[in-house]
């Protein structure tokens, strides 16, 4: 009788994902290359597309004489108080609610009511209360990150494993301590995804609010530029917006690092 | 310290609203530096039991006092050893052992002198600096129960400490922990559904039947101590542990086939 021999073949060859290092790097100078191409030969207008190496210059340009920097410091100032009063309170509420059976009865139907809002609606009102120089611009930003601060902290607390509650309470832990010493800890991995969510807000709420109302700034600068018809300085804008958005993401991410060092996933 | 458990009853709502009656008419008492193992089969509320002691659950019926000469400060009278260790995964070795002792408002030096001394003891010297994922199953029981010895409590609690471990690591475990034992002679309730491990470890076995957990019988254990690993071939142990067997067997059976049993873990 023949003797087949079936030798064992590794069958989740095709669900690897290998890394392609090289490939994210060239797709990226690809695409630049691309763009300058079709800019360099004509075949775009620069009125309607600039060249990368003519943004990249103007940017320098505007950097060297401190107008970049003036803009730059002014959407920042915003940016960082704008998204500090939002976490802080996010948190704050997101804590009381989630563990306070109280706080969450009154607060949840409120948050449930006013989350669905396009913060930036809110803008013409904040102006009417809050004048139009930078509290309202702050006000709302502030309102944008407040919301998915609130809710991830929430539903962090709410996650925060009750064994380890008792736990804590079986070796004489009162409320302050099981908030400070086992909820907040455990809220953490939540309240680092909702600064990831809130930064993305917080930007795309200073740029409108700096197109609204502003005379600094880089959605002022954007706006500006566009309307004299300056589309290269437009494009540095956006690209300052692009860096802006990226760095505050890789920030986000390396504190989380750095404070949540039991994670081993 | 002595446990004393007076018709404790313990009756709570499922799902669907209606009564279940987990523990009734639950009477017995830990004399001072006694080793009482609480035995019966899944679900027959022990672990509820412990936490109604450990005052982590409110008793429908009934009470529990401790009786004995007054503690200094506020040391505490119990602690516990949880199933699940229970550790909290964002603090080192240390600082898991620490917790108790923050609570109690324990300077931190001396919280550091106590630590270390029960680090030792527990076998956990060159770990203080580790997370608890960082160790295996049998050295994050180790923390738990260093955790508990920290505070100095009177009585130790201790639910199902080893049955999340693996065979070998338990027998080596229970060693370890009756070796703790016979230095510091705290009063130990140990819950377990091992007969072994009752048999091997206490003075007295208290057998709980299935829902509704009562008071099936209680068996004192024979046997000398120290006690060792090559006791659970005498006689003595053997006959000991065929008689509460005996008494539990049916009970287990009817549990295994009972679809309507509830996780003990509920509450």
């Amino acid at each position: 009788m023949a003797i087949e021999r079936l030798v064992v073949a590794d069958r989740t060859a095709f669900l690897r994902r290998p890394d392609y290092r090289t490939v994210r790097v060239l797709a990226l100078l690809g695409l630049v290359g691309l763009w300058e191409l079709v800019t360099r030969t004509g075949w775009v207008s620069s009125l309607f597309l600039p060249a990368p190496s003519g943004v990249l210059a103007e940017g320098l340009d505007m950097a060297r004489s401190g107008q970049l920097l003036v803009h730059l410091a002014r959407s920042l100032e915003r940016l960082a108080w704008g998204f500090g009063i939002g976490a802080v309170a996010g948190v704050g509420v997101g804590v009381a609610v989630g563990f306070f059976a109280l706080a969450d009865a009154v607060v949840q139907p409120v948050i449930a009511a006013t989350f669905p809002i396009p913060k930036i609606a809110l803008l013409p009102l904040l102006i009417l209360w809050l004048g139009i120089g930078e509290a309202s611009k702050v006000a709302v930003v502030a309102l944008g990150v407040f919301f998915p601060m609130a809710i991830n902290t929430y539903a962090g607390v709410r996650q925060a494993d009750p064994l380890l509650i008792r736990a804590a309470v079986s070796f004489g832990a009162g409320r302050w301590s099981v908030i400070r010493k086992v909820v907040l800890p455990s809220a953490l991995p939540m309240v680092f995804a909702g600064l990831k969510l809130g930064a993305g807000t917080a930007l795309l709420l200073l740029v409108a609010a700096e197109q609204i109302a502003a005379d600094a700034g880089i959605g002022f600068l954007i706006l500006q530029s566009g309307n004299l018809m300056e589309t290269t300085r437009l494009m540095v804008g956006i690209v300052v917006l692009s860096l802006l958005g990226v760095v505050s993401y890789w920030a986000i991410g390396a504190l989380e690092r750095a404070v949540i060092r039991w994670r081993h996933t | 310290m002595r446990v004393v458990v007076e018709r404790l009853g313990k009756t709570y709502h499922d799902r669907q609203g209606r009564d279940v009656v987990a523990l009734r008419q639950v009477d017995f008492a830990v004399e001072t530096r006694e080793f009482v193992a609480l035995l019966g089969p899944s679900g027959c509320g022990k672990s509820t039991l412990l936490g109604i002691i450990a005052g982590l659950l409110p008793p429908s019926a009934g009470r529990v006092y401790f009786e004995g000469e007054p503690r200094p400060g506020r040391a505490p009278v119990t602690a516990t050893v949880f199933q699940e260790f229970a550790l909290f995964p964002w603090r080192t070795v240390r600082a898991n052992v620490e917790f108790g002792l923050e609570e109690l408002g324990v300077s931190g030096s001396e919280r550091a002198e106590r630590a270390r001394r029960y680090l030792d003891m527990t076998g956990l010297a060159g770990f203080e600096g580790k997370y608890p994922h960082q160790l295996s199953g049998g050295m994050r029981q180790r923390v738990g129960i260093a955790r508990a010895l920290a505070v100095e409590p009177a009585v130790l609690l201790l639910d199902e400490p080893f049955s999340a471990l693996d065979a070998q690591t338990r027998t080596l475990m229970m060693d370890e922990l009756l070796g703790i034992w016979e230095r510091t002679r705290q009063t130990i309730l140990y819950v377990t559904h091992n007969i072994q491990e009752a048999v091997f470890m206490a003075d007295r076995v208290i057998v709980l039947s299935r829902r509704p957990g009562e008071v099936l019988d209680t068996v004192p254990i024979a046997l000398p101590r120290p006690r060792r690993e090559s006791q659970q071939g005498d006689p003595v142990f053997v006959q000991t542990a065929d008689r509460i067997w005996g008494l539990i067997k049916s009970q287990a059976q009817a549990a295994l086939l009972d679809d309507q049993t509830v996780t003990e873990r509920e509450g």
